[in-house]
């Protein structure tokens, strides 16, 4: 059954590849450009034997989450922006507490209510955190329709591995566009021999407590090494991203998501056009970011643009990975804007004859 | 080779249907597709577009901000996306519902009479296939079989009763195109 | 020559850009009308909520404010705590003040805030695309209860009014409907007696309207005001439930 290619929307490619990564609980609050995911849920979760439940509002549905993750279950959420701000709360709390969960973030433009369009701008809450203290959010970023299956599947597997949130950042085109997918097979996973650490009957052992508050003197401090040394071991294994057409690039390109496709495709056509030789490479994981591929490049290639649909956020990150090594220019769109291929390779010519880093923003007259 | 299209209509004409069932069989022929409908807040007032892309390559964005083709199955898309058209590029129109001409020099207009040839079929609510049909013998970005093939993978189940008329549809909007 | 039908002073040039037959722009004329009768258009602020009506500030020739999702209230008691002497309303829908935002409905009812609530319960979640609402009846279909509404899982359709009233500080309650002329004049003297109540400082108030949302049911306007008889008004009974300048609360039904 697997193999065959089938047509579906990104939103709905989250929850079938949830479902099928053995997720049987899902709690939401519905909001734009991600509403079919929760739709989606609600009809498929009662098939399976899951549980599925429209909360009074995101702070509610990640607690919901914390409470089935405690208890063992492969459990998500999944909101767009506004709704993701109000569940840092909760994540902090899953971190804290070291609770592997999912979610989805199908972002839309902020600040605020913002808009409906498709954007990247929660990229500092993702990888930064997003909510209170030390700790880090495992995020992945597709731009296809069949990695949002491939990364929700990997997601679920890596928040139970290291015991801590795994997310996807996707954006509104994802979330909406259809794409020819394949399916992976419903992997075999099975909450009964509970995670030996979950809450349940303690008949016969000792009991488990669940918990983020450490006030005992020195407690939240050894406690918090702890993490780092998690957080270490990410960084060190779990860092993916792409090559496309680097070796021999005047211009490194790096984007992630929507606005890596676009890139992909600038790259492409300068090529076939003798143009200027661009190169990409695509960050899969965004935290932990592929620094030292970056760092790499950057000794023998002097130009690298990042394009990205948010005003200079990932580039925050490109320019701490090469340290001053490379030329780094940006290419930045807003509030739903999209880069174009011909755009990309306009600001890359521009960006290798120019003596300094360029910074290109929309214009907005 | 790439084709770009939007379709639009006000809702309840089958636009996503017809935008869906095209990016179907482009995927079920091998190719390269994505299908991106108007979301939101968009949709109020009862208007409906979707966006289709075709291709033998990697698509970028599957939005398409300068289509080869519009399809408008009412006249307020022909208004709405005539001058996005690219140039020499082609507008559909169901010529059953919208009088108007194309104003622009630089497209060519095609009508077909959409809702009349689904009326004589006895399937009124067909005129959107018929239209693929003639979209599909235009652009030649997919092949009318896989189409015709693909219709029960997209069809609701409430719709399935409509299958063969269906077929019917998408074949006699292929022949209306010389 | 009295003029008997006219665009409200309060209310802009802007035309409503809701669905046809949607209940919000009604409302919108009614508290435009009655902000008018009251003579207190140039010191009213409106609070706009997250639905449909999140561009309410366009209608309207007063101040305005947009609040995040469910939010409403607890800026609404911001402003009139700085502003006494301001008329400070709210405009929500369901999804908005009775799901995501009851905390913050519960606790400005509770502590008697001086602001007006204007409830819009249409059923459902019209901006997003007609899923299920806390006020969604039992067996009805959304997007999210794809096979109708089920109390197991789902609960019941939350009465606001009915919880509110217990509370010490609510000064005036009510419940009306817009979907016949008797009920659109009743709602206006809803709101009426809610913005006195605000104005004379006796508390918190609040008038629930039973709203139509034709696009988020699924049928045509005229069907939808049948469907507000038919199914909303047996569960969300019609009536005054507080009124503390009155003696004794009258209950219409
Ligand atoms: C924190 C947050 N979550 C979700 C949303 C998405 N959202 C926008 S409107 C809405 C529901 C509106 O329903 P209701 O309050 O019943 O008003 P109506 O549209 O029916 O008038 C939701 C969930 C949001 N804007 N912010
Ligand atoms: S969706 Fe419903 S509530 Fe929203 S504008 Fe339309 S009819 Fe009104």
């Amino acid at each position: 059954m697997a193999q065959e290619r089938s047509l579906m929307k990104g939103n709905e490619a989250i929850g079938e590849a949830a479902i099928r990564a053995g997720c049987r609980f899902y709690a939401g609050y519905p909001i734009t450009p991600q509403n079919e995911l929760t739709e989606y849920m609600s009809r498929r979760m009662p098939e399976v034997g899951g549980t599925f439940i429209q909360s009074e509002s995101e702070l509610a549905a990640i607690n919901m989450v914390y409470g089935a993750a405690a208890a063992g279950a492969r459990a998500m959420t999944s909101s767009s922006g506004p709704g993701i701000s109000l569940k840092q709360e909760g994540i902090s709390y899953l971190c804290g507490a070291e609770l592997p969960c999912f979610y989805a973030n199908i972002v839309r433009g902020g600040p605020g209510l913002g808009n409906i369009a498709p954007a990247q701008s929660d990229y500092f809450q993702a990888t930064r955190g997003g909510g209170h203290g030390d700790y880090r959010v495992i995020v992945l970023g597709p731009s296809t329709v069949q990695e949002l299956v491939d990364l929700t599947m990997l997601g679920f597997e890596l928040a139970d591995r290291y015991r801590n949130p795994a997310m996807i950042l996707g954006d509104g085109i994802l979330g909406q566009m259809m794409e020819p997918v394949v399916m992976s097979d419903a992997i075999e996973y099975d909450a009964s021999p509970k995670k030996e650490w979950a809450l349940g009957s303690s008949e016969g052992r000792s009991k488990h407590l669940i918990t983020s508050v450490r006030l005992a003197p020195g407690t939240l401090e050894k406690h918090n090494m702890h993490l780092l040394e998690k957080y270490r071991k990410v960084e060190e294994d779990e860092v993916r991203y792409e090559l496309y057409e680097v070796d021999d690039a005047d211009v490194v390109l790096v984007a992630y998501g929507t606005a890596a496709r676009v890139a992909k495709a600038a790259v492409a056509m300068s090529r076939q056009n003798g143009g200027i030789k661009l190169g990409l490479v695509r960050p899969i994981t965004l935290w932990p970011f592929p620094k030292t591929v970056i760092s790499d490049i950057a000794k023998d290639k002097p130009d690298i643009l990042v394009v990205e649909m948010s005003l200079g956020q990932m580039y925050e990150d490109v320019l701490l990975s090469v340290c001053g090594k490379a030329k780094v220019s940006l290419l930045a769109h807003t509030g739903g804007g999209l880069p174009s291929e011909a755009e990309i390779v306009e600001t890359a010519k521009r960006a290798k004859s120019s003596n300094e880093a360029i910074e290109v923003y929309p214009s907005v007259d | 080779m790439t084709t770009k299209l939007i379709m639009a209509g006000f809702g309840g004409q089958g636009v996503v249907l017809m935008g869906t069932l095209l990016s179907y069989s482009a995927m079920v022929q091998g190719k390269h597709t994505t299908f991106f409908p108007s979301y939101g807040a968009e949709m109020r007032g009862g208007t409906a577009n979707c966006s289709v892309i075709v291709s033998d390559e990697e698509i970028p964005s599957p939005v398409v901000s300068v289509p080869d083709c519009v399809v408008a199955m009412n006249i307020a898309s022909l208004g709405k996306f005539e001058g996005r058209v690219r140039e020499g590029g082609v507008i559909f129109i169901n010529s059953s519902l919208v009088d108007k001409h194309v104003s622009r020099k630089d497209v060519e207009e095609v009508r077909v009479p959409a809702n009349e040839i689904a009326e004589e079929l006895g399937a009124s609510r067909a005129a959107n296939m018929v239209m693929l049909g003639a979209v599909i013998k235009k652009t030649r970005a997919v092949e009318l079989q896989s189409a015709i093939n693909s219709l029960e993978k997209v069809l609701s189940e409430r719709a399935m009763a409509y299958l063969d008329v269906n077929k019917k549809a998408l074949e006699r909007g292929f022949n209306e195109i010389p | 020559m009295k003029k008997i039908f006219g665009k409200p002073e309060s209310l802009s040039d802007k035309q409503f850009t809701y669905c046809p037959g949607c209940g919000h722009s009604l409302i919108h004329r009614l508290t435009a009308e009655v902000i008018d009768e009251l003579g207190i258009m140039p010191r009213c602020i409106g609070v706009a909520s997250v639905g449909c009506s999140v561009f309410a500030d366009e209608y309207f020739n007063f101040d305005f404010i947009q609040a995040a999702h469910g939010r409403a209230p607890a800026v609404a008691t911001g402003i009139k705590r700085v502003a006494p002497e301001c008329v400070v309303f709210t405009h929500q829908g369901d999804g908005d003040l009775a799901s995501i935002g009851t905390a913050e409905i519960i606790h400005s009812a509770n502590r008697g805030e001086k602001i007006t609530v204007i409830f819009v319960n249409n059923a459902i979640y019209g901006m997003t695309g007609g899923q299920m609402a806390p006020t969604t009846l039992v067996g009805m279909k959304t997007t999210t209860s794809p096979l109708g509404r089920r109390p197991e899982t789902a609960g019941y359709p939350i009465r606001v009014c009915e919880l509110l009233k217990g509370f010490d500080g609510v000064a005036y309650l009510e419940r009306t409907a817009v979907n016949n002329p008797a009920n659109v004049m009743k709602t206006k003297r809803a709101l009426k007696r809610a913005f006195e109540t605000q104005l004379e400082g006796l508390g918190f108030s609040l008038v629930e309207i039973l709203s139509q949302c034709p696009t988020g049911w699924g049928m045509l306007p005229k069907d939808a005001v049948e469907w507000v008889d038919k199914n909303m008004k047996p569960y969300f009974a019609l009536g005054v439930f507080k009124d503390i300048r009155a003696e004794e609360p009258q209950h219409v039904t």
